[in-house]
């Protein structure tokens, strides 16, 4: 089954999580990692959720990642493939698989980062399968 | 300090209602709370505290108390989703333990169904702020398909089955025939459930509860206010809640709050997963379900599937008669919110008043688990166990 296009509500951009909607505008995913416990997190916060310390910084991310779990929503005028990826910086991030057939998605598949446009906001990440 | 023994739930009331075109939310509270009070012997005028969730219309407590007409010295609106009502319970004996209040009520209703809200399939529009919104709302989490990827990664992990998870669904239906206000009271089979149509995969039709109106209460007492009345006692033995949280990014979904909260109820009520002869256990999906025994410790993580099949939930039939009123699956899952029902289906069961084809004999010690929120993102786990005293 072809996927149509849903659309896709735009994300609220807080100044807290303004630098990773500008680098999704530029095509780039990027992700927080804490300086003091060395760890990556998602989705970003200005202070480390498994730490505490305020030394997070932004850092780019190689937008591959793997399928941890997905599920095919079909009651709907659009169906569509929601997800969880596991990137290979660690976070694991919701996501939808697209570009793709909707059957084709399977846990441990190999996906690579794209940018699809949101209704009046900042492109969101989505996953398609790898090359 | 414990609550062991400390409140015994004196009242408890379930709106026949599943269809509530012409009630008020409001309206619904107020009939609970009466069918509750009436339930236990006692009057709203000797409830001293009210204990209420999201379901509530108003600012907290405020608006309903006031529409009530009550006179309270202790309030808890505490919101963990459809688990509120069992966190109440165990607020409510803790505050009855403290003496801030002996005769505790608790209320939830809600009309989902009248007002048509597409509660599983359509992706609930977040509050603001919500720091978690921006990062998964653009990508369409629904209900359904947050507890279909839970589901479909058990079956990754440990070859759990549909036709396992249908279990479930067969064994609610075994007891929603005998259930007079049930909404789905056709006994269905393993097959009718992976027959019925995909939702969201791996989730058939059949594997999601119900949409209903209605509502439930419960009354919380003091020792000495329950010996007072002419109701079996049923007493609070232990309570355990938690939350299940994404933990930054460490994304697990293989297992449950239940993990936390199982334990400490257990060893607070000084009981073992083997002593209790009846569980109400939260069915918001199939999956809710099975997970959730796993977690409780009712058998090896993993073998969810095995547990549930053959009929092992039935009453009469299997080891854990499990939701005899026929659940969320089967009777009732008003305002979206589960929690509420499963207390109240226990409670029968420990005054010997479940339905005479799905009571549990000898049924003196039961659990309530409810969850709230979604196994797919973010959850609260509560469980209480009770006695006959």
């Amino acid at each position: 089954m072809a996927q149509a296009q849903r659309k896709i509500p735009a994300p609220a951009v807080t100044p807290e999580t303004k630098p990773f909607w500008d680098a999704a505008a530029d095509g780039r995913l990027v992700i927080k990692q804490c300086t003091a416990c060395g760890q990556s997190h998602h989705y970003p916060r200005t202070i480390c959720p498994f730490c505490g310390s305020d030394a997070t910084e932004w850092r780019p991310a190689s937008g591959r990642g793997k399928v941890y779990t997905y599920s095919v929503m079909r009651r709907v005028p659009e169906p569509y493939v929601i997800a969880y990826v596991t990137l290979e910086e660690g976070p694991t991030m919701m996501t939808n698989i697209v570009d793709c057939d909707l059957d084709s998605v399977r846990i441990g598949q190999a996906v690579r980062v794209v940018f699809k446009p949101s209704e009046g906001g900042p492109p969101v990440p989505m996953f398609a399968p790898a090359p | 300090m414990t609550i062991r023994g400390k409140a015994y739930i004196a009242g408890a009331f379930e709106h026949p209602t599943r269809k509530a075109d012409d009630k008020s939310v409001p309206q619904l509270h107020a009939e609970v709370a009466r069918g509750a009070l009436e339930d236990a012997g006692l009057s709203k005028n000797d409830v001293d505290g009210y204990f209420c969730a999201g379901d509530a219309p108003g600012l907290g407590p405020l608006s309903m108390a006031d529409y009530l007409g009550l006179k309270l010295r202790h309030v808890d609106t505490t919101d963990t989703g459809g688990s509120s009502y069992v966190v109440h319970v165990a607020h409510a004996a803790e505050a009855i333990a403290l003496g801030k209040c002996k005769i505790a009520l608790i209320t939830l209703a809600g009309r989902p169904r009248s007002e048509g809200q597409a509660t599983g399939t359509a992706p609930r529009v977040p509050a603001a702020a919500m720091p978690d919104a921006p990062f998964e709302f653009p990508f369409a989490p629904a209900t359904a398909n947050m507890y279909a990827m839970a589901a479909m990664r058990h079956m990754h992990e440990f070859g759990t089955t549909s036709a396992q998870l249908a279990w479930v669904k067969v064994a609610a239906s075994q007891h929603a025939q005998h259930n007079p206000h049930a909404m789905l009271r056709e006994v269905v089979t393993v097959e009718d459930v992976v027959n019925s149509p995909i939702i969201t995969d791996p989730l058939h039709r059949l594997d999601c509860c119900v949409i209903s109106d209605g509502g439930g209460a419960v009354v919380v007492v003091a020792p000495e206010i329950a010996r007072s009345l002419k109701r079996p006692r049923v007493r609070l033995l232990g309570a355990g809640e938690a939350l299940k949280l994404q933990m930054g990014g460490k994304v697990d979904l293989t297992y449950t709050g239940a993990v936390w909260s199982g334990p400490r109820a257990f060893a607070e009520a000084g009981v073992t997963p083997a002593d209790i002869k009846y569980a109400s256990i939260y069915d918001s999906f199939t999956i809710t379900v099975l997970m959730t025994l796993e977690d409780l410790g009712f058998c090896e993580k993993g073998q969810g599937g095995k547990f549930v099949a053959d009929g092992n939930l039935i009453s009469g039939v299997g080891r854990l008669p499990f939701n005899t009123d026929g659940g969320g699956l089967c009777n009732n899952h008003p305002a979206n919110r589960g929690g509420m029902t499963k207390i109240i289906e226990a409670v029968r069961q420990l005054r010997g008043e479940a339905h005479p084809k799905v009571q549990v004999k000898n049924c003196d010690v039961a659990l309530a688990h409810g969850t709230g929120g979604s196994l797919g993102t973010r959850h609260a786990s509560a469980t209480i166990i009770m006695d006959r005293e």
